[in-house]
């Protein structure tokens, strides 16, 4: 599986020049990020590849992962690491870029989501309101949770309020809008997961 | 916004595009496409708003077509727009101008910003000729009157 890691920076619009369309993009600068180490279902149980993100000064990254990419010869300390599945011709020591996409191409990204707080069920998890008006007092309440005798308890996972965002989500059937390798620039058609400057992976769509 | 975001906008920004706020009548020359052919649609008409900046920034135009109020809203910076004609210059007090849609015939013009007239900055002793205008729009300064 191809991937990338990089920060998301906004959303803007870009024309196209010929026909006028406009297409709303997200714009997503990945720094070329190095390969840490290629597992092989020989020697580790299943083939990845491992790359490095988010450059740091050394006394920010932990020791252990400083001794991991000393060990692999990766100059330069980052901050954190992913695993990509699946075989790859790379090799250690390369360099992933932005350019591993094409304009057109498939993708799905991840993020971890804006955080929404504590909220409730029609927000978490799209329930209806009750009526407004004629005396109703069950205008943003769940409504029944469950029978009562049998069976005596709520049943789990049972949708209710809670903690909603702040989770890793990924958003599927996006397309590559546009590669710019001078500026470590994607352009991903539509929304993506997160906050501004938060990370998001970008990897080929599964299907 | 992020500098990169910026920078990318301004790649494509265009430099012809003409000096018009809510209340001017603008001529859009539009370019439609029909199959192989391409011709240019004029929608003139009152523009009632601006929206947005850099390159996502838009207008809305509003005229009456056969009795019917029609609105267009194009991108300000969209490569289809042959050119855009400043046709008069409104005097409104308004950046919006939602309330014309509930207006129609004589009620739903919109005063034309005289050219001779010189507008006196707030706070300012008004000229001479600013007296002329409409007195809703400006307020002597001077307290005697």
């Amino acid at each position: 599986m191809k991937g990338i890691v990089g920060r998301k920076l906004g959303m803007t619009r870009v024309f196209d020049p010929e026909s006028g369309v406009v297409t709303p993009v997200t714009v997503i600068e990945a720094a070329p990020c190095p390969v840490v180490q290629v597992k092989t279902a020989d020697a580790d149980g299943y083939d990845a590849v491992q790359i490095a993100y988010d450059e740091a000064a050394e006394r920010k990254v932990t020791k252990p992962e400083l001794g991991h990419l000393k060990k692999n010869n990766v100059s330069g300390a980052y901050r954190h690491l992913l695993e990509l599945r699946g075989q790859s011709e790379l090799i250690v020591g390369e360099n992933v870029t932005v350019e591993v996409f094409e304009p057109g191409e498939k993708v799905k990204v991840s993020g971890i989501a804006h955080g929404k707080g504590f909220a409730g069920t029609i927000k978490r998890h799209r329930f209806h309101r009750g009526p407004t008006s004629h005396g109703s007092h069950n205008i943003r309440k769940p409504g029944s949770i469950g029978a009562s005798a049998t069976p005596s308890r709520v049943f789990k996972g049972m949708k209710m309020a809670g903690r909603m965002g702040g989770k890793r989500v990924t958003q599927t059937g996006l397309v590559v809008h546009e590669v710019r390798p001078d500026e470590n620039l994607l352009l991903v058609k539509g929304a993506v997961p997160g906050p501004k400057n938060g990370f998001v992976e970008v990897r080929e769509a599964s299907r | 916004m992020s500098k990169v975001i910026e920078t990318l906008e301004r790649a494509q920004l265009r430099d012809d595009i003409p000096q018009f706020k809510a209340g001017d009548t603008v001529r859009v020359h539009f370019k439609v496409i029909e199959g192989q052919r391409q011709r240019i649609q004029v929608f003139e008409g009152i523009v009632i708003k601006r929206q947005g900046a850099g390159a996502r920034e838009t207008f809305t135009v509003r005229k009456q077509s056969f009795g019917v109020g029609v609105e267009r809203t194009f991108p300000l910076h969209t490569p289809k727009i042959e050119k855009i004609e400043v046709a008069a210059v409104g005097d409104v007090n308004r950046a919006k101008l939602y309330y014309l849609r509930g207006k129609v015939g004589k009620k739903a013009r919109i005063r034309e910003l005289r050219q001779d007239v010189v507008r006196a900055p707030k706070g300012a002793e008004p000229a001479e000729v600013a007296e002329t205008q409409d007195d809703s729009a400006e307020t002597p300064a001077d307290p005697a009157e």
